[in-house]
C-alpha cells in the first residue's frame, strides 16, 4: 500500500505547480477584474503543455484523463496512468488559478469527450481543434437526459435546433460539442453528441454570462436555428441503441468528474496554504501533537479544513486510480466529487473568515478563491446529483424508485 | 514545493506572455513553436527519467500510487470478517449488557493468534518488518463486529505492539515470547488516559520520580481499557527527560484501582487506576533507542481510528439493509432523498476515514513522517464516526433509541475515538 505521488509523477507535478505558481498567479487577478478579456497568455502556455502532452504519456490537462483506453500498457499488477498523472497536474494548476485552467485552449470537456469517443477520421479532423461542450439548456441543468435541442438526418446532414447555455470557451473555442436528440420519444438512447465548427451558419453566441467566480472563463449560451452539420461530425455511433446509449455519453463522466473534484482540491490547496501563512505570522502554530482542544479556535478550525482536505484528496486520487487500473469507478468518482466539491467550498469560505478583513479584501486572492470554488459544487453534477448516484448504487435503487 | 530552473523560466515566460510585443512583432506564434518543441523535448527527457526505476519491469509498491491489499493481507480480512460477524456480533449484546468480555471469546481470540502479529519472528511471532497497515486492518476488520469486543480483544496485540516497538531488545526478550507461547500473556492494559478536563497526553500530570535504582509513581489515570482485568500495565507517566512508559505489575503496592463506567466501551472493563508512591525498577522504563513518545500517542490514536473505520461500516451496511425494509407512506424510507442522502454522506465519510487511516499507517510503516497524517487522521475520524453513530440511530428512528438494534451501542462506543489516548497500539 503506497498513497503517495508515484515517483514518476513527481517531476510533472512539479511542473504543473511551478505553472500554477509563475504563469497563472501572476496574472490570476487581472483576468478576475477583466471578464471576458481573452487571457492571450494562455496561448503560450497551451503550446507548452501541447509538447508536454505529445512529449510525455502522462501529462497534464483533461484529455490525458481519456487517453485509458488507448494506452499500450500491457505489464501486469497496479497501474498509475492518464487518469492519476491529469488529476495530479489538475490539482496543482488549479492551486494556481482554476478559472485559467478552464479557459486553456484544448483542455476542456469537449476535446476530452472527442478523444474519448472520436473515430480515427474524426480524430484526425478535431483532434488538434479546440472544442468547448454544449450539454445545458435553459430547461435542462443536471437532467441531461431531458435534452430539448433536435438533430434531424437531411441527407449527408444533421439539422440542429435549440438552445445551449453555460458552455465554458463557447466562444472561444474553435468549435462546439452539442449534445442533441435525434427523437425527443426516446429519451436518453437518442441523445448524440456532434462536433459544430464556429462560422457554421445558423450557430450564433447569443450571450456571454457574467458570474460569480472562475472569470476568466467565459461562459457563453449558443443558439441553433436550422444549423447543418456534416452526418460525419455525429462522434460515435448513429444507431439508436436502447439499451446502451446514454450509457456511452455518460461514461465521459466517470473519467472527468475526479478531474473536477481535483480543480476543488487544487482551489482549496490555495486558500489552505495562503491562510496557514497568514495565522502563522499572527501567531498561530501548527505541530499537529496538541489535542484539537487545547489549541486555538483559529488552528483547531485550520486542522479541521486540512483534515477534510486530505480526505477528499484521498477519495479523488483512489477514484483516479480506480479508472487507471480499470475497475468500475463510477460510485468513487461520484464520491470524490460530491466530496472535494462541498469541502473545497467550506475550506475556501472559511479561509476567507479566518483571515478576516484581510481574507474579504481583493489585496488578497482569498476572496477569489472563495467565489472560484463554488462551480466546482454544482458543474459537472451537483452535489446533489452526485448524492443521488451514490445513494442508488449503495441503496440498489434504480432512478426511478430514488428519484 | 521551492521554484526550481524551470519554475524561474516560467516566471519570464510569464512575463513574455503578458506582454504586448511578440503580438506587435508577429512573434508570439513563432514563440509558441519554439516552446513546444523545446518543451516536448525537455518533458520527454523527464519523462523518461521519472519513469525509470532501478529494477526494470518490478514494479515495487513503493513507487507506485497502490491501494490494494497483499493477499496475506485480504486472506487475514477475510478470516476475521468472518469471525466479527459470526462470533463478536452475536455476542456483542450481551456483553454490553454485563459489562465483560465472555472468556469463551478470550480463548477464541487467544486461538486466532492476533498478538501473534505483534511478534517479531526471532521471538516465535509473525511480525515482520511493515506491521501498521495490516495492524489497522485487523481493527478494521474486527471493529466490523463489535467495537468494544473488538478493542478488548486487540490489547494483548496491542502490548506486544508497544514493546516491540519501544522496549530495549532485552526488555522484548524477556517479556515478547509470552505473547507468543500456548497460553498467551498474562492481561495487559496500556495506561495513558488521565482524568482531568482538557488533560493533555503530552503533558501528563503522572509523574516518574527517579530514586536511585527505582522509579516512584504517582498519579491517576482513567478509562483504562481491560484495566480491571490485568496483571500488567503499561504506564505512561511524566519523567525528569521527558514522558516515558513503564511495565508495572499491577499488584504492586501502591496501585488501586475500580471499576471506571462509562458511556460506552461497557465490555472494556475500564478501569481508574491510581498510582502512589508506586516502586517500579528502574529497568522496567521501557529503553528503546528510538523511543518516541508522539509517535507512540499517534500510534495509539490510529487504533482507534481502525476500529471506528470498522464499526462505521458495520453501522452503514446495517441502516442499508433496514431503511430498505422499513416502509412508510407505502414505499421503503430509502425511496426518499432525506434518508438516502444521509446514506450517501455515511458512504462517503467511512470511505475518507479509511483512506486517512491507511495513508497514516503506510506511511510510518515505511519509515516516513506520520505525525500530521496521523494527527488529521484523528481529526476526521473523531468527528466523522461520531456523525456516523448519531445517524444511524437517527436513521432507524425510534427503533434505533432501543437495544434491539446495535446502532445505540455503537453510538455510545464511538463517541470513544474522540476520547481514549492509549489504550491500544497498531
Amino acid at each position: 500500500m503506497y498513497l503517495e505521488t508515484p515517483k514518476k509523477f513527481r517531476a510533472l507535478e512539479n511542473q504543473a505547480h511551478q505553472v500554477a505558481a509563475q504563469f497563472f498567479r501572476p496574472i490570476s487577478r487581472k483576468y478576475d477584474k477583466a471578464e471576458h478579456a481573452y487571457p492571450k497568455e494562455l496561448d503560450l502556455l497551451a503550446a507548452l503543455l501541447d509538447g508536454m502532452n505529445e512529449g510525455s504519456p502522462n501529462a497534464v490537462g483533461a484529455t490525458s484523463a481519456s487517453k485509458r483506453g488507448a494506452a499500450r500498457e500491457v505489464e501486469e499488477g497496479i497501474k498509475n496512468g492518464g487518469n492519476l498523472s491529469a488529476l495530479l497536474g489538475v490539482m496543482e494548476l488549479c492551486w494556481g488559478d482554476v478559472g485559467l485552467l478552464l479557459a486553456m485552449p484544448r483542455q476542456g470537456l469537449g476535446n476530452a469527450a472527442i478523444a474519448a469517443v472520436a473515430n480515427d477520421e474524426q480524430l484526425g479532423r478535431f483532434g488538434k481543434t479546440w472544442a468547448a461542450m454544449a450539454i445545458t439548456e435553459p430547461g435542462c441543468g443536471s437532467d441531461s437526459a431531458a435534452i430539448r435541442t433536435t438533430a434531424v438526418k437531411d441527407g449527408d446532414h444533421y439539422i440542429l435546433n435549440g438552445e445551449k447555455i453555460f458552455v465554458t470557451s463557447g466562444e472561444r473555442a474553435k468549435a462546439v460539442v452539442v449534445w442533441a436528440t435525434l427523437d425527443k420519444g426516446l429519451g436518453r438512447a437518442a441523445i448524440k453528441s456532434f462536433v459544430v465548427e464556429h462560422g457554421t451558419p445558423g450557430m450564433t453566441v447569443t450571450r456571454l454570462e457574467k458570474k460569480l467566480g472562475i472569470k476568466a472563463s467565459d461562459t457563453a449560451a449558443i443558439s441553433f436555428v436550422d444549423c447543418r452539420v456534416p452526418a460525419a461530425n455525429l462522434l460515435g455511433n448513429p444507431e439508436i441503441d436502447v439499451q446502451k446509449g446514454f450509457a456511452g455519453v455518460m461514461e465521459t463522466f466517470d473519467n472527468t468528474r475526479p478531474l473536477v473534484a481535483g480543480m476543488a482540491i487544487g482551489v482549496a490547496k490555495a486558500a489552505l496554504d495562503r491562510t496557514r501563512e497568514l495565522l502563522s505570522r499572527a501567531g498561530c502554530r501548527f505541530d499537529y501533537r496538541k489535542p484539537l482542544l487545547s489549541v486555538s479556535h483559529a488552528e483547531a478550525t485550520l486542522y479541521r479544513l486540512e483534515a477534510e482536505w486530505e480526505a477528499a484528496r484521498l477519495l479523488t486520487l483512489k477514484a483516479a486510480w480506480m479508472a487507471d487500473n480499470k475497475l468500475p469507478n463510477s460510485k468513487e468518482a461520484s464520491i470524490a466529487k460530491a466530496k472535494a466539491g462541498r469541502v473545497a467550498n467550506e475550506i475556501t469560505l472559511k479561509c476567507v473568515e479566518l483571515a478576516g478583513a484581510a481574507g474579504y479584501g481583493e489585496d488578497e486572492l482569498l476572496e477569489k478563491w472563495a467565489r472560484d470554488s463554488k462551480i466546482l459544487d454544482i458543474f459537472e453534477g451537483t452535489q446533489q446529483i452526485q448524492l443521488l448516484i451514490i445513494a442508488r448504487r449503495l441503496l440498489g435503487k434504480t432512478s426511478s424508485e430514488l428519484k | 514545493m521551492r521554484t526550481d530552473v524551470q519554475g524561474h523560466a516560467l516566471a519570464v515566460l510569464s512575463k513574455v506572455a503578458q506582454a504586448d510585443w511578440p503580438d506587435r512583432f508577429k512573434l508570439r506564434h513563432p514563440f509558441e513553436k519554439l516552446l513546444y518543441t523545446g518543451s516536448r523535448s525537455s518533458f520527454r527527457y523527464a519523462a523518461a527519467r521519472g519513469g525509470k526505476s532501478k529494477v526494470p519491469r518490478v514494479v515495487s509498491s513503493d513507487s507506485l500510487f497502490d491501494l490494494s491489499l497483499s493477499d496475506e493481507q485480504q486472506m487475514l480480512v477475510e478470516m476475521l470478517d468472518s469471525f466479527a460477524s459470526e462470533v463478536l456480533r452475536p455476542a456483542a449484546h450481551d456483553a454490553d449488557a454485563q459489562a465483560a468480555v465472555p472468556a469463551e471469546l478470550l480463548i477464541q481470540a487467544r486461538e486466532l493468534g492476533l498478538a501473534f502479529y505483534g511478534v517479531p519472528e526471532a521471538h516465535g511471532g509473525m511480525a515482520g518488518e511493515r506491521t501498521l497497515v495490516t495492524n489497522a486492518l485487523i481493527a478494521e476488520a474486527l471493529g466490523k463486529g463489535d467495537l468494544t469486543l473488538a478493542a478488548s480483544l486487540l490489547v494483548p496485540l496491542s502490548a506486544a505492539n508497544c514493546i516491540r516497538r519501544w522496549a530495549s531488545p532485552e526488555q522484548q526478550a524477556q517479556w515478547l515470547p509470552a505473547f507468543a507461547s500456548e497460553q498467551g500473556a498474562e492481561p495487559y492494559a496500556l495506561a495513558v488516559n488521565e482524568p482531568a478536563v482538557l488533560a493533555d497526553p503530552q503533558r501528563l500530570q503522572t509523574t516518574a520520580r527517579k530514586r536511585g535504582g527505582h522509579y516512584l509513581l504517582n498519579g491517576e489515570k482513567s478509562l483504562v481499557l481491560q484495566g480491571l482485568n490485568a496483571s500488567r500495565l503499561l504506564v505512561a507517566a511524566q519523567c525528569s527527560d521527558g514522558p516515558a512508559l513503564f511495565w508495572v505489575d499491577a499488584a504492586s503496592k501502591g496501585i488501586s484501582r475500580q471499576a471506571e463506567p462509562a458511556m460506552g466501551l461497557k465490555a472494556g472493563a475500564l478501569a481508574r487506576v491510581r498510582f502512589k508512591s508506586v516502586k517500579v525498577p528502574a529497568e522496567q522504563r521501557l529503553a528503546g533507542a528510538d523511543f518516541d513518545y508522539s509517535a507512540f500517542l499517534a500510534c495509539s490514536s490510529l487504533a482507534w481510528c481502525a476500529l471506528a473505520v470498522g464499526t462505521s461500516q458495520a453501522a452503514l451496511d446495517y441502516v442499508i439493509g433496514y431503511c430498505n425494509e422499513r416502509v412508510a407512506f407505502g414505499e421503503p424510507i430509502s425511496h426518499r432523498q432525506g434518508v438516502a442522502f444521509m446514506v450517501a454522506d455515511l458512504a462517503i465519510e467511512i470511505d475518507a476515514m479509511r483512506l486517512m487511516v491507511w495513508r497514516a499507517c503506510a506511511r510510518a510503516e515505511r519509515g516516513e513522517s506520520f505525525l500530521r497524517e496521523a494527527y488529521l487522521a484523528r481529526v476526521l475520524c473523531a468527528e466523522k464516526a461520531m456523525k456516523v453513530g448519531t445517524d444511524a440511530v437517527q436513521l432507524l428512528g425510534g427503533h434505533g433509541f432501543t437495544k434491539e438494534h446495535p446502532v445505540e451501542r455503537w453510538y455510545r462506543d464511538l463517541r470513544a475515538i474522540a476520547i481514549q489516548a492509549g489504550g491500544l497500539h497498531l
